[in-house]
């Protein structure tokens, strides 16, 4: 498709007329760090930043999302049933969503909507939404996408993919979705521009290399018990910053909050580092210890998910956990000493 | 400071080769700027993997608890107090430590690094060295430099406890305590507050956070074999991101640290959104100190204000 060209001056007039028909998502800065969050009316989204310091995730599937709501009222005629809760499936464009998180949604998809089970709320808010990507120019340190199968102007997650020029934007659709999208905003101005040659520049800026070839061909049980693991999950604090941190983390926990005669059943994120995460009716944990937790995180990302699937390890290489685990626990080690392991 | 290194380096290895430790718990130099990551060293030759600089925030004394071995463990002003605290609650035997204590001159704030280039668009650090008192931060766009003790975490700023209060030997000659440090100028103002404002005040101060547990996990304090918000029979606080439960566990943990907390600073410096809970902490700390003459980790031979009971409490509601 051609390559789209929006002057700034047009930017915000066009999400405003985007907005008749969208929600519109996107990334704004509120004290340290950029987030994501559905702009107000007028509102624009700030790309003064490298990445949001959480992913885009929660667009999709929110940290806490009530599913059912229940009344224990004996004088209503329903109570004691469970309501599903209703939803604004409306569409939303998640404007300025990096390539990375995007195509995390293509690695979580797995597990919400497949042929054996398809989470509704997940598949619902998912298809409600179209990602207007905002290349990225300027990799960070840490990022890796290009070992974990995407790049920075990766297009496989994306609807449109938005290059800024400085003075203006590059908008290339990507597919129908984002088509309708860049024609509801007005914006189609055709131009001969190339991107290619930025994203060379771009592709090139990415430091990190983090080999993963040899993942698959490994037996599953020499991994679990290598003798490395000690030493890796020592520093580990068990907290949830990685998971919560990482657009490809798909856990959750169900619970039921009841205040008064009236409540909610809802799901909120899990993380398997927590000793909660698997622990039993019977007080048994399997995981009962740091090294299991830790262990279990990366075997997931880098051997159960590799083998379950066929295509690639279950992380998109967008660097969080490597940036904000407190302790300086690192991804690309782990996954080095994985793949480079021999009995 | 980072010439502890080799200091560090030289004990561990006597230490370990002599076989008065199994293992040495310190830090090894991070993947990134700014960071270590707190290690084990079991053995002679791998020694060399040990580091100091001004990067060491996270407290070690979190890494002792309940272990069963002979460890030599590096600890600096704070952490050594949280020595003293984990040996009076049980949590480790003295007689299986040999405290390799450092003189601290405080560790480096990352946040106010970051800030130092929020000219409106984010910059990212890529080295921070040192030299002279000075700290040189590399970016993209080129080099600052700036007084070291211009950058110090906010806790190393108002530290009054720099030197080790308990150590088997020390990496360098004690350095200068800090004197005539206001602690509580911010609780101050916050104690000052009317009701609606200090209401708001903590309604902004947590809005930020993900329940991901990193301040509770990285506090040598939390060991708890199940933290108050994980129970489930009964469930005392709700799991979702709900304000009022965000509150109820920053609140309560920091009741939990009362005068026991060290102010060692790793709950804030830990926070993947940059949470300063150590408000609720210093409030705490305050109030011991004002009630009770109260300092944290200072002694093995007394026990903390809220774990005793005198006859001459000036209470009546507890004689």
């Amino acid at each position: 498709m051609k390559v789209i060209k929006i002057d700034k001056k047009d930017w915000a007039r066009g999400l405003d007329k985007a907005s008749g028909a969208y929600r519109l998502f996107g990334p704004v800065k509120d004290k340290e760090c950029h987030h994501f969050k559905e702009l107000d009316k007028g509102e624009l989204p700030d790309f003064n930043f490298s990445n949001t310091r959480l992913s885009a995730k929660a667009v999709v599937f929110p940290q806490t999302e009530a599913m059912f709501e229940y009344s224990l009222d004996e004088n209503k005629a329903d109570h004691h049933v469970m309501k599903e809760c209703g939803k604004n499936d409306a569409p939303r464009a998640v404007i300025g969503i990096r390539p990375c998180d995007a195509f995390a949604f293509q690695l979580v998809k797995r597990n919400f909507d497949n042929p054996e089970y398809r989470d509704p709320w997940w598949v619902k808010a998912y298809e409600s939404a179209t990602f207007v990507g905002l290349a990225c120019k300027n990799p960070c340190e840490t990022c890796f996408c290009t070992s974990a199968g995407g790049g920075p102007f990766d297009e496989k997650g994306l609807d449109a993919l938005l290059l800024d020029a400085g003075e203006h934007f590059l908008a290339k659709a990507v597919t129908e979705k984002g088509k309708k999208f860049l024609q509801n905003a007005g914006w189609n101005t055709e131009t001969d521009a190339d991107i290619e040659a930025l994203k060379k520049d771009a592709e090139s800026k990415i430091s990190s290399v983090v080999h993963t070839d040899r993942l698959k061909d490994k037996t599953t049980m020499t991994l679990y018990d290598a003798p490395f693991w000690e030493e890796a999950a020592f520093a580990c604090l068990n907290c949830g910053t990685c998971t919560y941190s990482c657009p490809t983390c798909w856990c959750f926990d169900i619970q039921d909050e009841t205040h008064g005669k009236s409540g909610f059943r809802m799901r909120n994120w899990d993380s398997c580092m927590y000793p909660l995460f698997t622990l039993h009716g019977s007080g048994h944990n399997p995981r009962g210890t740091k090294i299991h937790r830790v262990r279990q995180r990366f075997m997931h990302k880098l051997k159960y998910y590799v083998d379950k699937y066929g295509d690639g390890i279950q992380c998109v290489g967008c660097g969080r956990c490597i940036r904000l685990c407190p302790v300086n626990i690192d991804i690309r080690n782990i996954c080095e000493k994985m793949n480079s392991y021999e009995l | 400071m980072s010439n502890y290194t080799d200091k560090i380096r030289e004990i561990s290895e006597r230490l370990l080769k002599q076989g008065k430790v199994d293992m040495v718990i310190g830090f090894k130099k991070g993947t990134v700027p700014m960071m270590n990551e707190p290690c084990f060293v079991k053995k002679p030759e791998d020694i060399s993997k040990l580091v100091w600089d001004s990067h060491c925030g996270i407290n070690l004394a979190n890494y002792l608890t309940d272990r069963k071995e002979k460890i030599g463990v590096i600890a600096k002003g704070c952490d050594s107090r949280n020595i003293v605290t984990h040996v009076i609650e049980n949590k480790i035997k003295r007689e299986q430590l040999f405290i390799i204590g450092v003189p601290c001159e405080g560790m480096i704030d990352r946040r106010k690094i970051a800030s130092m280039f929020q000219t409106g668009s984010e910059t990212e650090i890529l080295s921070v060295a040192e030299q002279n008192g000075k700290i040189i931060v590399r970016t993209k766009d080129g080099e600052k430099t700036s007084e070291r003790a211009d950058l110090l975490q906010k806790n190393c700023a108002l530290c009054v406890h720099r030197n080790p209060v308990i150590y088997d030997e020390l990496v360098a000659e004690p350095v200068a305590e800090q004197k005539n440090i206001d602690r509580y100028a911010d609780i101050r103002e916050i104690e000052a507050m009317p009701p609606d404002q200090k209401w708001q005040y903590f309604d902004d101060l947590f809005s930020a956070c993900i329940r991901c547990y990193a301040c509770r996990n990285a506090c040598p304090l939390c060991y708890c074999p199940t933290c108050f918000v994980d129970e489930s029979r009964p469930q005392w606080v709700g799991k979702s991101t709900d304000p009022i439960d965000t509150k109820t566990f920053h609140f309560l943990r920091a009741y939990h640290c009362a005068g026991r907390c060290t102010d060692c600073g790793s709950c804030e410096r830990v926070c993947p959104v940059g949470i300063n809970m150590r408000v609720l902490t210093r409030k705490l700390e305050k109030d011991c100190f004002e009630s009770f003459g109260w300092e944290a980790g200072l002694s093995l031979e007394q026990r903390p204000p809220l774990d005793v009971y005198k006859t001459n409490d000036p209470e009546d509601f507890i004689k």
